[in-house]
């Protein structure tokens, strides 16, 4: 179970009810729980619809898209079922929001759902939640047993003649997974491998339905903006990135962990305040803003407003709101492989570009970290990041090229430390594994 | 559809709507490079090669997932592009072994061609390649994961396009492996699409690997003679010393009826050729033992026999059988043979579909035949009996990919669960046998199929319903259905708008034995004996105006010591049809043919034949399409059958030129057959017809008779240009 923190500036709106035992049901009910249900079955799917566009929520899994505005592609009439999807496959390094609500506040994520549900007019939701998360699958079987036992869930739900199914699923370990056409896949029983698109989830999803797929956070905020209304939701974040965020603090920080903040908030401000700044009187070198995909931003650059426009005009990504601090002891050179052999490790193999890219990034960074550089491999790095970014299947690609790129330009001093068989500057100890194949 | 108009490279390029960008480009001859997309299986978008620039698109875009829509504006080549394609071939060849010196697809790999149109010569890496050893996964099929790049075209030619389903992927990332989903072994029916497909040397055939380099041999695309659907296989021939060797069978160019499409039969069965029992010597029966002997001594001897029997016995004495393998030109020239030369009209072959009634049946009812392509683009089919996926593979093909690919809706009325059903929107059993019963009820005989019980009717009804009401239905029937059951399913079929029928034969030329007239009572194209007009006029000899023996008749005639000489060209009746071996025991037999068949080891002279990978020729498929044979190369002391028909009417003193219309006032050389033989002549023949000139300079070239063929029999008057085009 994770240790909760707090921070005066937090706005809880998602968090709310963390640390309070909402995950036993009449306390949740207690916390206003279910009440936004209630209110969504009077209201017309339209309403719904709009309010959460209104609402300015932009989808929290990384892609920022605004999520009234997805849910409004769905059509109305189909010949196929339709299904809301949650998205818990949370396993973007850096990232561990999800993991919280589900701990905390699993029937937020259960109304979530249902509310999505009427507002596209589906009958069923899927909880698809990470494998690694087996813990949090049991706390999320419970409370779906919980609401079914209320009438919550199933057959005409709180009595308004509306009927919905809700199903937990748990993932077998693949970050691929989290790309949403691929949950879909694997959700099917299939390999874990994303589709081609369009056809998009919204007209041609699971089994072929139309589909809503959002991601935990995003539904675990709904029945707040339904109870709160979509100007106040709105409000709390600058123009068109509505709402409040889970930003998970790690790394070198005094005090991380996640906390729940205001679209917007300045992330230099997130990093000296809420983080407590660096330990041990060591300077900041480098921050990896979104989850380990996003490019990473040096200290001279990070006084910015954490909102996704902001920081896409700052040459970086919000992305799914991991916030990794490293301080001036990290080898950049390493960084950049220890985020490398794990993409190739998740790479689903699908296409050429990730399959091959990922695994020659890996296998060059580890002889250039052990001293087996080549003046000429600083470029060849920066060559197959950028051959992948952008021409690969789906953005597994892009999420192993954009750090690696930036890691090159902002650090390239750093690999040049690394040529000619010179130690790691940072492991002033270890030894050079492997000499260069080539002179 | 509505056209949509797009700019492709500044040209303007009009498709119908719903058509892929890749596909878009090709129609106009621009080349977008891939290697997980081939038309007709399902899209990818894996390689990364085809990527174009798409306006307003801020990334590169894959044109083989890419629909084309009004107004939009490609560009397919720029630095940009060319760069994205350059580092995918490079990203692929880092794990490639290169060991293109010793594989198999080296000189016919797409990697290879990619990589000298878009590759770099610089190696950029280092490290260790990743390496697994190869896997042996069924006789004919082997794997090399280092090779493999992963586009997945065997995964769905299997599944998909074959509804086998033997080959999956396995692992993940750099791992990824394709792998059969039965562990280390392919349960399938080794139909090596696979192989076929494979864009690189990864998946190789164990009949062919590490025998030949393709450069180093001679391509002949010809026709599989294993079944009556026609598909062309291309034959892979070294020089021997026995003459030649094929070595491999494939479908290189994929330009035949076929297309993309060649069962195991026409890609490994041709091994027969070379088999070590194959006669290469004419044989004569000496004091009991068929000994060893000449081409001089067998043709004389056979000519002064028959000749006698002929001229003191009569023509009536003598049988010949003909064959469902030989060319249309050979079965032709045997019945003018038996006719004119040995004044018979015992004549018969080994039937299989009652082709006469259906061509009585169709008679008058212009554009009522199916082809193999009607068939991949009909909206309907009706199959009652045969079981095509292991008959006809071809035409099975072609039915599984029309309801996938186009939603058409299979009707399949079998005896047996074949595996067609899995496609059939209706499938119903009935009992065996009661196939021609069905026809008279489909036709409206309520009571046809009493017998065949409740169960079947019930389920017959709603279907025959069903079957009023569509259109362009094309019907397929097997040799279940015969004489007046195929006139009620032709009736049925006549009251649904343009619907077509395929009458499967069961064997490479059983429809052109058919319609070559190897009937006793069946001039070629089945005009009646009495109606034998036309024909006097051609052959400018005498025929017999009474019809002859049917085989078993032929049988019975020779028990009794009346049929005195037993004619057999390519079949083997004692050992296919049971026939009593002792009834010729006193007359005088010849076989032409591969082996010393059943038939073969009761003759008096066995003459070594040619097959028909070895010949020139044409042979008709079940739909009745014509098409050419090249021949692959000869099989040292093998002569083709028509030559030896031709050498025995020369031995019986007949003037050659009335059976085979060759030279047309010059002289020939009878001993001038190779050129002929090749068709080389007829490579000729299209720029020496153009211009008036006769290029038939020899007895034995089969084309000299082709023209009477065309004159003669109806459906056969195909333009020559088209036949060697292979149209």
């Amino acid at each position: 179970m994770a240790e909760l923190v707090s921070h005066p500036d937090e706005v809880r709106v998602v968090s709310r009810r963390f640390g309070q035992g909402a995950t036993n049901l009449d306390r949740y009910l207690e916390l206003d729980g279910y009440k936004a249900v209630q209110k969504a079955l009077t209201m017309q799917p339209d309403a719904i619809v709009n309010e959460v566009k209104n609402s300015g929520l932009r989808g929290r899994g990384g892609a920022g898209f605004n999520t009234g505005m997805k849910w409004s592609f769905v059509p109305k009439q189909s010949a196929k079922p339709k299904y809301v999807l949650c998205n818990g496959d949370e396993s973007e390094p850096g990232t561990c929001k999800d993991r919280l609500i589900f701990e905390h506040d699993p029937h937020a994520v259960i109304e979530g759902t249902v509310i999505a549900g009427l507002a596209v007019g589906s009958h069923t939701g899927y909880i698809y939640i990470r494998g690694e998360y087996r813990y949090l699958l049991e706390i999320m079987q419970k409370a779906i047993a919980d609401a079914y036992a209320r009438g919550f869930l199933g057959k005409n739900i709180f009595g308004s003649g509306y009927d919905f199914d809700v199903y937990w699923h748990g993932g077998a370990g693949a970050y691929e997974v989290g790309e949403e056409s691929a949950l879909m896949e694997s959700l099917e029983g299939k390999r874990g491998i994303p589709r081609i698109r369009p056809p998009f989830p919204a007209v041609v999803g699971l089994w072929g339905g139309p589909t809503v797929i959002n991601n935990a956070e995003t539904l675990a905020s709904i029945p707040h903006i339904l109870l709160g209304g979509a100007d106040w939701y709105a409000n709390l974040g600058p123009p068109k990135n509505g709402g409040t965020r889970l930003f998970c603090l790690s790394g070198h920080l005094k005090r991380p962990g996640v906390y729940e903040l205001p679209m917007g908030y300045n992330l230099k401000k997130m990093i000296y305040d809420v983080g407590g700044g660096i330990p041990g009187g060591r300077k900041l070198k480098a921050v990896v803003p979104g989850g380990s995909s996003t490019p990473l931003m040096t200290p001279d650059e990070i006084d910015v407003p954490m909102d996704f426009d902001s920081m896409m005009k700052a040459g970086s990504m919000l992305g799914s709101g991991g916030v990794v601090v490293l301080d001036d002891t990290t080898c950049m050179v390493k960084f950049a492989l220890r985020i490398m052999k794990f993409y190739q490790h998740e790479s689903c193999g699908w296409c050429i570009p990730c399959r091959e890219g990922t695994d020659w990034l890996k296998k060059t960074l580890i002889r250039f970290h052990s001293g087996g550089g080549l003046k000429k491999d600083i470029d060849n790095i920066l060559y197959l990041s950028q051959n992948m970014l952008g021409r690969t299947f789906c953005p597994l690609g892009d999420a192993a090229a954009m750090p690696t790129i930036s890691i090159v330009k902002k650090f390239r001093q750093e690999f040049e430390d690394h040529l000619e068989g010179q130690p790691c500057a940072f492991e002033k100890e270890s030894k050079i594994e492997q000499l260069p194949v080539l002179a | 559809m509505a056209d949509i108009n797009i700019t492709v490279d500044g040209r303007k390029v009009t498709a119908a709507q719903g058509t892929l960008l890749i596909e878009a480009c090709k129609s106009v001859g621009i080349e977008v490079p891939s290697f997980c997309y081939y038309p007709n299986l399902s899209l990818q978008g894996a390689c990364r090669m085809c990527l174009v620039k798409v306006e307003k698109m801020p990334k590169l875009q894959t044109a083989c997932t890419t629909v084309i829509s009004e107004g939009m504006t490609v560009t397919t080549d720029s630095d940009e592009i060319r760069q994205a394609r350059k580092s995918m071939v490079e990203m692929l060849l880092g794990n490639h072994p290169l060991d293109c010196p010793v594989c198999d697809a080296g000189g016919e790999c797409e990697l290879q061609d990619m990589t000298f149109s878009y590759g770099a010569a610089e190696s950029k890496y280092m490290e260790p390649k990743n390496h697994k050893d190869e896997q042996q996964w069924s006789p004919v099929v082997y794997f090399d994961r280092p090779r493999c790049i992963l586009c997945y075209r065997c995964v769905r030619v299997c599944g998909e396009a074959m509804d086998v389903w033997a080959l999956g992927v396995q692992n993940r990332g750099v791992s990824s492996i394709i792998a059969p989903n039965q562990e280390d072994h392919l349960e399938c029916e080794e139909c090596g699409m696979c192989i076929d497909i494979c864009p690189v040397g990864a998946l190789t055939s164990g009949a062919y690997r590490y025998k030949t380099r393709p450069w180093e041999m001679k391509h002949v695309g010809t026709i599989c003679t294993h079944c009556g659907d026609g598909c062309k296989t291309t034959l892979g021939v070294r020089r021997s010393d026995t003459g030649m060797e094929i070595v491999r069978g494939d479908n290189r160019d994929k330009s035949g009826i076929n297309g993309d499409f060649l069962c195991i039969k026409g890609r490994y069965a041709f091994d027969f050729a070379h088999h070590d029992d194959r006669i290469t010597q004419p044989l004569i029966r000496k004091d009991g033992r068929l000994t060893p002997s000449t081409w001089e001594e067998a043709s004389a001897l056979i000519g002064k026999r028959f000749a006698d029997i002929r001229d003191h016995q009569g023509g009536q004495s003598i049988g010949v059988v003909g064959s469902n393998r030989t060319t249309n030109e050979e079965s032709y020239l045997l019945q003018k043979f038996a006719r004119i030369v040995l004044q018979t009209n015992n004549i018969d072959h080994h039937r299989t579909a009652d082709f006469p009634a259906f061509a009585a049946g169709v008679t008058g009812k212009p554009e009522s035949t199916a082809s193999m392509r009607d068939v991949f683009n009909a909206p309907a089919m009706l199959l009652i009996g045969n079981n095509p996926s292991e008959q006809h593979p071809l035409l099975a093909w072609q039915i599984r990919n029309n309801v996938r690919l186009h939603r058409a809706r299979l009707y399949v009325i079998n005896s047996q669960e074949i595996k067609l059903r899995r496609q059939a929107a209706n499938f119903v059993p009935i009992p065996e046998g009661t196939e021609g019963d069905v026809a008279s009820f489909l036709a409206g005989d309520d009571s046809a199929i009493d017998t065949a019980g409740n169960e079947t009717s019930d389920a017959l009804k709603p279907l025959r319903d069903k079957l009023r009401s569509e259109q362009n239905l094309v019907i397929i029937f097997g040799s279940e259905i015969r004489g007046d059951d195929i006139s009620s399913l032709v009736k049925f079929g006549s009251n649904i708008p343009g619907s077509k029928f395929i009458c499967l034969g069961d064997y490479a030329n059983s429809h052109g034995a058919a319609d070559m007239g190897l009937y006793p009572n069946l001039l070629p194209g089945y005009h009646s004996i009495s109606d034998i007009g036309i024909f006097h006029q051609e052959r400018g000899g005498e025929i017999p105006q009474t019809p002859g023996l049917t085989l078993p008749e032929m049988v019975e005639s020779a028990k009794a010591d009346k049929l005195k000489a037993f004619y057999v060209v390519g079949a083997n009746p004692v050992g296919r049809l049971g026939l009593d071996p002792f009834s010729f025991s006193q007359g005088f037999v010849v076989v032409q043919d591969m082996f010393l068949t059943q038939t073969a080891e009761i003759a008096d002279v066995v003459l070594p034949a040619a097959n028909a990978y070895e010949k020139a020729g044409t042979f008709t498929n079940t739909c009745g399409d014509l098409q050419l044979l090249k021949k692959a190369g000869e099989v040292n002391g093998t002569k083709p059958d028509f030559e030896m028909i031709v050498r025995i009417a020369d031995a019986m003193g007949f003037d050659v030129r009335k059976l085979v219309p060759f030279g047309r006032g010059t002289r020939a050389d009878m001993g001038q057959s190779r050129g002929a033989q090749a068709g080389e002549a007829d490579r000729h023949a299209v720029w020496l017809e153009a211009h008036g000139l006769e290029p038939k300079m020899s007895p034995f070239d089969p084309m000299a008779i082709l023209d009477e063929i065309q004159r003669l029999v109806p459906g056969y008057d195909v333009s020559r240009m088209d036949l060697q085009a292979g149209d």
